[in-house]
């Protein structure tokens, strides 16, 4: 290595430890300096990755908190609840920065050949931050505290096919269900099922705030702020900060100026209109991740025109996801596929070519189909997504071309939800991020679910889904998620423009793991204990 | 005085009333709205059965009129029940907030009066004069724009550009009165900037108004100087109109700020009232707007208190 090749790999190594550059274009740039991509990938480990770091108070802004927000997990809502509830309290399962499933309170678990039943080992070390320890009682009446009926909880239907919860002494559950669940371990990742101290009647104690987080909760208000100092018992690693406190930042541009100000160490969310200039800032660090949130647009399978594929093919062909991405999500956002299941998900499909815009093949699809000329009607609103109304009227302009007529119609946000969406037959609908593709197939796209909004019924489609759900091989599982994206991609009866991006931003000062969890915004809503200060 | 004692009693019943029918007026307005807590709390993933739930545990299955008897009774005997959402105390729930409420609106109000007063009086003055005018053209840009963006312009300068001020608000209980004044620093100086507009004009024209007068007149041709024929002479005569506006203005201080609460961050009482209406937590919706109108009566009561004080006249209808 020349001189000038070295006084070049400090400069980037020292852009990388402030943050200015990922680790991606850490060894990109190393590469191109003439390393081999071993030696900056030890160059990345030994000079700019920075270890982390104990101490400090993460000051965390969260855009979604109200002053009606409670401690009840059944009535999580807003992203202040969800992010308090990953700082002090825990789940079974979750979510790691590359996506896979790692332990949290379970150690380890396992299924019945048929994944009807699974066992759960809890952390023998877990304790609450009152001093009691965790164990299988409290896991099954925080579960139960979403069953039976007279339950208030959103995620009642997530564990509807559980038949019993039982323990198998002090640490050990099992979980019985109706039919085979690969995906339950996923499933305990979701922010409902947080763990909360059981009272002896077998409901759990939520009020207090008491959990077996990373942090305990010192004092705070909902909607205000939090404040929490480490929980020394903590079972797993990280909880670099000594103390946590969450501020309520509804405001977008107040949560802008108390980053750049230096009031607070985090935000949970940018303005994509000005993310460009934010960038500028050297002290602030961006994250753009994609999410498996994403925008649909159902079209009813069982009426004139969609009944026919070809009509439907047409309709996504006439897309320029490209311009949408780039002038309504200002390219903060994944291109779709016509598939529900995000790059963010487990067992993604690589390898599936990508639909483009072709106003040409639109047309003679519709040929085929007799439907020159046709003329359909777009139902949305601003509520749905910021710039909703827009895109409807730019998809409406790039159909043309396709000689298909999109009426744009302009809907009340109020009530969108009960009298438009699943009743008008073309629609545009914002979907919040599953963590498997198993929840959302049954939960949009299963023939008999409520909620599948394109009415679509693919027999195929739907055999699949019963085979994945209880497939416990990973590559099986992989191959038939495969071929329900192929289904749906080209048979089903939803246009995909994109999945939306999860961009949030810290101060350079905050160091980050390399990968970022998808779950949520500030890395799986774990930012607190998986964050550091780098000095 | 005696007079004086009674007509404050008969405000107060009749300010009562007014708080009565203002609560059933709150009552059937939330009722009024689509949809119920039920399905707000639960929002777009409620089912049939977790709203029916969830309806029957809060007792919203029986008829509007037995709950608002019910909350009545309660109100009566000084309990405001407790929040539908949270199960929390409604007072609990409330009264922080509304100190810190307070707290900005004494801050905001012991800085805007004088200052307004003052200003009113020098404008009179000095009127069509540069310093009139520039004075006015000031307070009326500053009146005409929208409160969140003099805040944001205030944050641009003061907090980002020259940070002297925190660009958020956020108070906790072991502050120092110095550095509560600190952190509340923007948010007074939005609110400050907002109403002296009003209060510097009306002070200034009700001074005009009397500078007409014969006896006004009497008083220069006596030789009086000018600043003194408007404080002594102008000035008491003025007071009820000033008065009047003040209270307004005060009451606006308390009422009329969760545009600048969100800007700031400031957690004050109006946040509070807008959560509580979006998810028809009708306790607390009643609670915030009670003390809206009890903040009103009494401030309007105390206007025409001072007036009467200040004015002989008033004390002997006719």
């Amino acid at each position: 290595m020349s001189k000038k090749d070295q006084v070049l790999i400090n400069r980037i190594a020292d852009a990388a430890r402030t943050g200015r550059i990922s680790r991606r274009d850490f060894i990109n740039t190393s590469i191109a300096a003439g390393l081999t991509a071993t030696t900056a990938t030890g160059l990345w480990t030994t000079k700019a990755a920075a270890q982390p770091k104990s101490g400090g108070t993460f000051r965390w802004g969260l855009h979604d908190g109200n002053t009606s927000d409670t401690h009840d997990p059944g009535s999580y809502v807003t992203r202040q609840m969800i992010y308090l509830a990953h700082t002090h309290r825990s789940y079974l399962t979750m979510i790691n920065g590359d996506g896979s499933l790692g332990p949290d309170l379970a150690d380890s678990w396992e299924a019945s050949a048929d994944a009807s039943e699974w066992t759960f080992k809890i952390n023998e070390n877990a304790s609450f931050h009152s001093g009691k320890k965790c164990t299988a009682d409290d896991v099954i009446a925080s579960l139960n505290h979403h069953r039976g009926d007279d339950t208030t909880s959103a995620a009642k239907a997530l564990l509807s096919d559980v038949v019993e919860i039982t323990k198998d002494g002090d640490y050990t559950v099992k979980i019985t269900l109706t039919g085979g669940n690969a995906d339950l371990p996923w499933l305990m990742t979701d922010y409902h099922f947080a763990i909360c101290p059981a009272n002896d009647d077998g409901t759990i104690e939520w009020k207090s705030g008491d959990g077996t987080g990373p942090y305990k909760i010192d004092g705070g208000e909902f909607g205000v702020n939090w404040q929490l100092s480490r929980h020394d018992g903590w079972h797993r690693e990280g909880a670099y900060f000594d103390k946590v406190e969450i501020l309520v930042l509804n405001d977008p541009n107040a949560r802008q100026t108390a980053l750049v100000t230096g009031d607070v160490d985090a935000v949970s969310l940018i303005e994509l209109k000005t993310m460009a200039l934010l960038q500028r800032d050297p002290n602030i660090t961006i994250h753009n991740i994609p999410s498996a949130g994403a925008i649909t647009m159902p079209m009813h399978c069982n009426k004139a025109p969609f009944d026919n594929p070809d009509v439907r093919n047409a309709m996504k062909l006439a897309m320029n996801r490209d311009e949408i991405i780039e002038k309504i999500a200002f390219g903060a956002a994944t291109k779709g596929n016509d598939f529900h299941h995000s790059p963010a998900q487990p067992y993604w499909p690589e390898d599936i070519p990508q639909r483009e815009y072709d106003p040409d093949q639109a047309k003679s699809l519709l040929k085929k189909a007799g439907a020159e000329g046709l003329t359909v009607s777009l139902s949305t609103a601003d509520s749905v997504y910021a710039g909703a109304v827009d895109m409807a009227v730019l998809y409406a302009e790039q159909a043309k071309a396709a000689g298909i007529n999109v009426n744009v119609v302009r809907e009340p946000n109020d009530g969108y939800y009960s009298d438009v969406w699943l009743v008008k037959p073309f629609t545009l609908v914002s979907w919040g991020a599953r963590p498997t593709p198993d929840v959302m197939y049954t939960l949009a796209y299963k023939a008999d679910a409520a909620w599948n909004e394109s009415y679509w019924v693919n027999d195929r489609f739907n055999e699949l889904l019963l085979m994945g759900k209880a497939e416990l091989d990973d590559a099986k599982r992989g191959e038939i998620y495969r071929e329900m994206a192929m289904l749906a991609r080209d048979d089903g009866g939803t246009i995909i423009p994109f999945f939306n991006n999860f961009v949030y931003a810290n101060r350079s000062n905050v160091g980050t793991p390399d990968a970022l969890a998808a779950s949520w915004e500030c890395d799986g809503a774990r930012a607190a204990s998986r964050w550091w200060f780098t000095g | 005085m005696g007079d004086l004692t009674r007509l404050v009693f008969k405000r107060l019943g009749l300010g009562l009333g007014t708080i009565l029918v203002v609560s059933v007026l709150i009552f059937f307005a939330v009722e009024l709205l689509p949809g119920d807590i039920a399905e707000a709390v639960l929002g777009q993933g409620a089912t049939e059965e977790t709203v029916t739930a969830m309806r029957e545990q809060l007792g919203l299955d029986r008829p509007a009129f037995v709950r608002y008897f019910e909350w009545l009774g309660g109100a009566v005997t000084g309990d405001f029940g407790v929040s539908l959402v949270s199960g929390e105390r409604v007072s609990d729930a409330i009264s922080d907030r509304f100190v810190n409420t307070l707290f900005l609106a004494s801050y905001a109000a012991v800085i805007a009066v004088p200052i307004s007063i003052l200003l009113g009086v020098f404008t009179a003055l000095y009127r069509n004069t540069i310093f009139d005018r520039v004075a006015n053209v000031m307070t009326l840009t500053t009146i005409s724009s929208p409160e969140f963006f003099l805040g944001y312009v205030l944050i641009l300068f003061l907090a980002v550009r020259a940070t002297m001020f925190p660009a958020i608000s956020s108070l906790s209980g072991d502050m120092g009165l110095l550095e509560l004044l600190h952190r509340a620093f923007l948010p007074m100086l939005t609110l400050v900037l907002v109403v002296t507009a009003h209060m510097m004009r009306m002070t200034r024209a009700a001074i005009i108004n009397l500078l007409a007068s014969p006896y006004i007149e009497m008083a220069r041709l006596k030789g009086t100087p000018p600043w003194k024929v408007i404080v002594k002479h102008a000035l008491p005569n003025a007071w009820a109109p000033i008065i009047n506006v003040v209270a307004l203005n005060l009451a606006y201080l308390i009422t009329g700020v969760v545009l600048v609460e969100v800007v700031f961050v400031y957690p004050g009482i109006g946040q509070l009232l807008v959560d509580a209406v979006a998810k028809r937590d009708f306790p607390v919706v009643q609670a915030c707007c009670l003390i809206f109108a009890a903040t009103f009566i009494l401030l309007n009561l105390a206007a025409d208190v001072g007036a009467i004080l200040t004015n002989p006249r008033l004390r002997h209808p006719k």
